[in-house]
């Protein structure tokens, strides 16, 4: 915490903070949040014909020991409670994938009345996939997206300022 | 003298001087964002009911026990395992197979005693 | 057996109880006095001629004027099926359980009463099966008007279909 984001951009500051986003994006522990038809692709992304291992996602149960919650399946009003509270429990640096249309913005369902339109009501989203439900290789390209949006991130030198410049 | 300590040495070094890295690093880079919500038992997501300190069924215990006094039973076989060759050639054989024989026969009797309180059934039948 | 003969021997039995028979194909049904619905059921059940042991179906249905619970009942041993319905108020829906006589009304009954508002007298567990404990309304109404927001979620998202039908006007 005291060396977070205090550093200006050097060459050996950028470099430190790649490798340490490249270690952090090889491996991505993922929670096993399939909540419906989108689960069993889920299932299928962690499968062995598209394999998410190969990228270092393996999924876990439990939400204290992931770093990613893909949310994959509809999600009624009823469970958006424990949702909320599963993403809470989450230890940080945290991201959340909404897979399928249901998840982005309700889906087929959205005029259900049980039915939250969209999981970003409650959870803030870093990446959308669409599809109904996506295939393996679309929720794979939407795992490489969250890579690349890893790699953005900063831990020793400093956020950039406004203009680019890094911040006073 | 003490030459041969010098490479154990330089691997505990440099084990505990890995291990201090990856912690050092952790406190001085990870972020750390601790709220009330976040800190309460994990549940499943169901907000956590009852009290965390509940009463266990005692055969967790019994089982530990009973396989704490094997395996120590076991450790101190092995030892004489690897020296009988020696009291064999010394001529002893049948003192050292008496001494381990009586050894493993007061355990036995433990054993016993453990099978037939039906202790080692993880389901016990209630009598009728 | 078919249905029809049922309904006629039910109505010989039990006479005033019985208050209508329909005749519609493919399944004609008898609508019976709420307050005797659990002694006609005991009977179709205990009769071994009928002796209807599987109750395969029971749901809700909402008229703007009534509301009526449906009985599908079914015989393994026979092979034959019933259908009886019950019409109740709109207000203070109740009717006695059958969940003494076929274990399964048991999730069915706590289905009806989450969704369309009708009460069983008897019922072991009456609570809500599908929505959550708290959810205001009967979703199955015709009369349900959905809440604007729940525990702070709003249910209101503007929909990408309504918008490109506006536009095509």
């Amino acid at each position: 915490m005291p060396l977070l984001n205090t550093l200006p951009d050097y060459v050996l500051t950028t470099k430190t903070d790649e490798v340490i986003n490249w270690m952090r994006k090889s491996s991505i522990w993922y929670m096993l949040f399939g909540l419906a038809c989108c689960g069993i692709e889920l299932m299928h992304t962690g499968g062995p014909r598209a394999d998410l291992d190969r990228f270092g996602a393996v999924p876990r149960a439990s939400a204290r020991q992931s770093d990613l919650m893909i949310v994959a399946g509809t999600l009624t009003l009823k469970m958006a409670l424990p949702t909320r509270l599963l993403y809470d429990q989450m230890p940080d640096p945290r991201y959340v994938i909404s897979m399928g249309s249901c998840a982005s913005c309700g889906g087929l369902f959205q005029l259900a009345y049980s039915v939250c339109d969209g999981v970003d009501k409650i959870l803030p989203v870093d990446v959308y996939v669409p599809g109904c439900p996506p295939r393996p290789e679309a929720l794979t390209e939407g795992l490489l997206k969250l890579q690349q949006k890893i790699m953005t991130e900063r831990w020793l030198s400093k956020e950039p300022g406004r203009n680019g410049k890094a911040a006073a | 003298m003490y030459f041969q300590f010098g490479v154990p040495l330089a691997l505990t070094i440099i084990g505990m001087g890995f291990v201090a890295a990856m912690f050092g690093l952790q406190k001085l880079l990870a972020p750390r964002n601790p709220y009330a919500r976040k800190l309460i038992p994990y549940e499943c997501g169901e907000p956590p009911t009852g009290r965390a300190w509940i009463n266990f069924n005692v055969r967790f215990y019994l089982v530990a026990l009973i396989f704490v006094i094997f395996e120590v039973e076991v450790a101190f076989v092995y030892p004489v395992a690897a020296v009988y060759l020696d009291w064999v050639r010394r001529g002893n054989r049948l003192y050292a197979l008496g001494e381990v024989a009586i050894f493993l026969a007061i355990l036995f009797v433990g054993l016993l005693y453990v099978w037939v309180k039906h202790d080692l059934e993880w389901i016990k039948k209630i009598p009728e | 057996m078919d249905a029809l003969s049922i309904y006629a021997r039910a109505k010989e039995r039990f006479g005033d109880k019985i208050l209508e028979i329909v005749e519609k194909k493919p399944d004609p049904w008898m609508v019976v006095d709420p307050k005797a619905i659990v002694e006609v059921c005991g009977w179709l059940k205990d009769d071994p001629e009928i002796s209807m042991d599987c109750l395969s179906n029971q749901s809700g249905v909402d008229y703007k004027d009534r509301i009526e619970v449906v009985y599908h009942l079914f015989s393994y041993r026979h092979r034959h099926g019933a259908v009886l319905k019950v019409r109740l108020p709109r207000e203070n829906a109740m009717v006695a359980t059958v969940e003494n006589l076929w274990k399964s009304a048991n999730w069915l009954e706590r289905e009806i009463y989450d969704l369309v508002g009708v009460t069983f007298e008897g019922h072991s567990d009456m609570r809500r099966i599908l929505m959550p404990e708290d959810w205001p309304g009967h979703p199955l109404r015709k009369d349900f008007v959905e809440p604007l927001e729940y525990h702070g979620i709003s249910t209101v998202r503007e929909s990408p279909i309504i918008r490109l039908d506006t536009k095509k006007k």
